[in-house]
């Protein structure tokens, strides 16, 4: 039994294509990631598959159940973290701990074990009203209230964006402890460099998936070699690099720029380098 | 059972920490009981009335005597010459002057007629007539008595007399028409901005996407409204019975059923609010050109609706506060049995069946 199936997923919004021809599996147990930048379909795909909106065309599975005829078991048994802070702001944080434990008909007693770790951590402020708390803080919040239930697939839709990078890489550490605990996580996210902590991702752009893997077979399926060229005025460098005939591909990365060749010359000036997730990603999505 | 507990204790706690949705709910239904009762009355009292008096004799000093002794006017102003009056209406010293020609008495007495004239400011032509008609009773009242020994001046005039509200209390008047217009600013504008507010801050979503049902999600959302509108149901009657004196003339027990359909009525619009609105602002209007502004104006609450336009009348016909207040006002100003206001009773039945018959057909298990 997969956690998740998609097949053929297709949605539009006024005849807007947001998701095309989507599909893809996540086993039980797997920690997926779905990468790519805003308004590429992550919300819409996460949407559907927690059957809050329907699609136009395909089916979605969850833990076997289907998201359109079986809507009501797939909601007993998923957790989900929407991308935007959806907690009661004027509530504090046991009260919305509290609530959303009995919106599932449990209680914080019955699972403060699966979230005894990241509770723990916001456990002094559990008096304080939610929207007084840190980005960081209504995170782990929003992550408590999502597990609450036990659910046994998670989806959390961008849960580190507008993080801090120490509260980023946290939550990704709180993740692999979920995973210990036999909890399949679907997890989007527009950041290149978190894609190396799933065991496989998907990259998606345009509503489109470019490619599913692991990280490392996709770093592999770089097709060249890539250079790194580095310089003071980026725009000239760029310029310069760009009218060079050989310099197949360009792109600039931070203060230096990624390369690759038509034709590898033995011993040029540039410097090797591994390829990252996010290089693939934009030789796919070109 | 528990979860249902649960939704409500929440909800609850979303409008004790408001302090605006606390001030709008609880206290702008006293503060408009207030100010309809003492600030806003349509009834006249102590309005300044000036006098230019040519003749200064026996009789305009009686007449003059009898406007003052009555409670609706005082007298501000005397004056010497006819270009006074002109100034002191546009400062606003008094609204009604009465001028009184030279040898009043005399010509009263020899020629059987004498000159005197009203001066009113009509700028608020209603409130001029007003004047106007009780100032008249007055001066012919007061000639009446003066000549009642002569019989060339017997004349007919018709005695009114009024029913229900013999002293034409306005509190009589606005008492239902604040219970219709709180009912409706509560249940169903209050209710529609808090169901929209959760689409609007994404909760809706996380709500959703439990097993609770969309419906149980509702149900405990009205709860808390529908209590505190019988709150203020009572506060209201308290009021206008102790304090502005009204009277319940009918049965308690039929007034009740009535604010309770009538309140069912409006959280149901509250409800068909919600399920069109994406916004809180988008349901603030709805529910405030829609509903508060004709209840408050087509309601019959400030103006008679068999005086209006025939499309207004139509439009008047479709406002729920118009039949609350149309029965309230039978059963607790009139005290009619029952059996009187079924055809109001009726209406808001029906309506409420078309309510919630659209709420529930346009109401969402999904996000669109």
């Amino acid at each position: 039994m997969k956690a998740v199936r998609v097949n053929n997923i297709s949605k539009a919004y006024k005849g807007k294509l947001a998701l095309e021809d989507i599909s893809f599996e996540v086993e039980k147990g797997e920690l997926f990631g779905i990468i790519g930048p805003d308004g590429a379909g992550k919300t819409t795909l996460f949407r559907i598959m927690t059957t809050l909106i329907l699609a136009d065309e395909g089916e979605a599975k969850v833990d076997d159940y289907d998201v359109v005829k079986d809507y009501k078991l797939i909601r007993e048994r998923v957790g989900y973290m929407p991308g935007r802070f959806s907690l009661y702001q004027d509530l504090t944080v046991i009260e919305n701990l509290d609530f959303f434990a009995s919106l599932f008909n449990t209680t914080v007693e019955e699972n403060y074990d699966l979230i005894k770790d990241i509770y723990k951590q916001i456990e002094p402020f559990k008096d304080r009203r939610a929207g007084a708390l840190s980005g960081g803080m209504k995170q782990k919040l929003a992550l408590s209230c999502a597990l609450i239930h036990k659910p046994s697939v998670l989806f959390l839709d961008e849960p580190t964006t507008g993080v801090d990078p120490v509260s980023r890489k946290e939550f990704w550490h709180m993740l692999k402890n979920l995973q210990k605990q036999g909890i399949t996580i679907v997890v989007s996210t527009p950041y290149m460099d978190e894609a190396n902590l799933c065991n496989r991702i998907a990259l998606i752009n345009n509503g489109e998936f470019l490619d599913i893997d692991s990280p490392q077979n996709l770093i592999k399926k770089f097709p060249k070699k890539l250079y790194s060229v580095e310089g003071d005025n980026m725009p000239k460098l760029l310029k310069t690099l760009r009218a060079n005939d050989n310099i197949e591909t360009c792109f600039s990365f931070g203060d230096c720029c990624h390369i690759t060749l038509n034709n590898e010359t033995k011993d040029n000036d540039y410097k090797e380098i591994q390829p990252s997730i996010e290089d693939y990603f934009i030789r796919l999505s070109k | 059972m528990k979860e249902f507990l649960t939704f409500t204790k929440k909800e609850f706690l979303h409008i004790f920490r408001d302090t605006w949705t606390m001030m709008i709910i609880l206290v702008l239904p006293l503060v408009m009981m207030l100010l309809f009762g003492y600030a806003v009355t349509t009834e006249i009292r102590n309005t300044n009335i000036g006098i230019l008096d040519y003749s200064k004799d026996e009789t305009t000093r009686s007449i003059i005597n009898r406007v003052q002794e009555s409670e609706y006017f005082t007298i501000s102003n005397y004056f010497n010459s006819y270009d006074e009056i002109d100034q002191s209406f546009k400062s606003s010293e008094n609204s009604l002057v009465i001028v009184f020609g030279e040898n009043f008495s005399e010509n009263l007495l020899h020629l059987r007629k004498a000159d005197i004239q009203i001066v009113a400011d009509a700028s608020d032509p209603n409130a001029a007539k007003t004047l106007v008609n009780y100032l008249s009773n007055i001066i012919g009242s007061t000639l009446k008595d003066l000549n009642k020994t002569t019989i060339e001046n017997y004349e007919i005039k018709p005695e009114l007399k009024l029913l229900y509200n013999p002293l034409m209390k306005s509190s009589y008047n606005f008492v239902p028409g604040v219970m219709g217009f709180i009912i409706i600013l509560v249940c169903a504008m209050m209710t529609s901005i808090s169901i929209v507010r959760e689409k609007e801050k994404g909760t809706m979503e996380l709500l959703l996407a439990s097993p609770t049902s969309p419906i149980t999600i509702i149900v405990s959302k009205l709860i808390p409204y529908f209590v505190i509108s019988l709150i203020n149901i009572i506060t209201i009657f308290l009021v206008s019975y102790f304090i502005m004196g009204v009277p319940i003339n009918g049965s308690l027990f039929w007034i009740f059923i009535l604010c309770i359909l009538y309140i069912l009525v409006s959280l149901s619009l509250g409800i068909l609010i919600s399920t069109v609105s994406d916004t809180q602002l988008m349901a603030l209007v709805i529910s405030a050109i829609l509903l508060l502004m004709p209840s408050m104006l087509l309601s019959g609450m400030l103006f008679n609706i068999e005086s209006m336009p025939l499309i207004l009348q139509g439009i008047a016909q479709a406002m729920p506060a118009k039949w609350f207040i149309s029965a309230i006002r039978k059963l607790m100003i009139m005290g009619v049995d029952a059996k009187y206001v079924l055809h109001e009773f009726g209406a808001l039945l029906l309506m409420e069946v078309i309510i919630i018959g659209i709420s529930l057909k346009k109401f969402k298990k999904r996000l669109e």
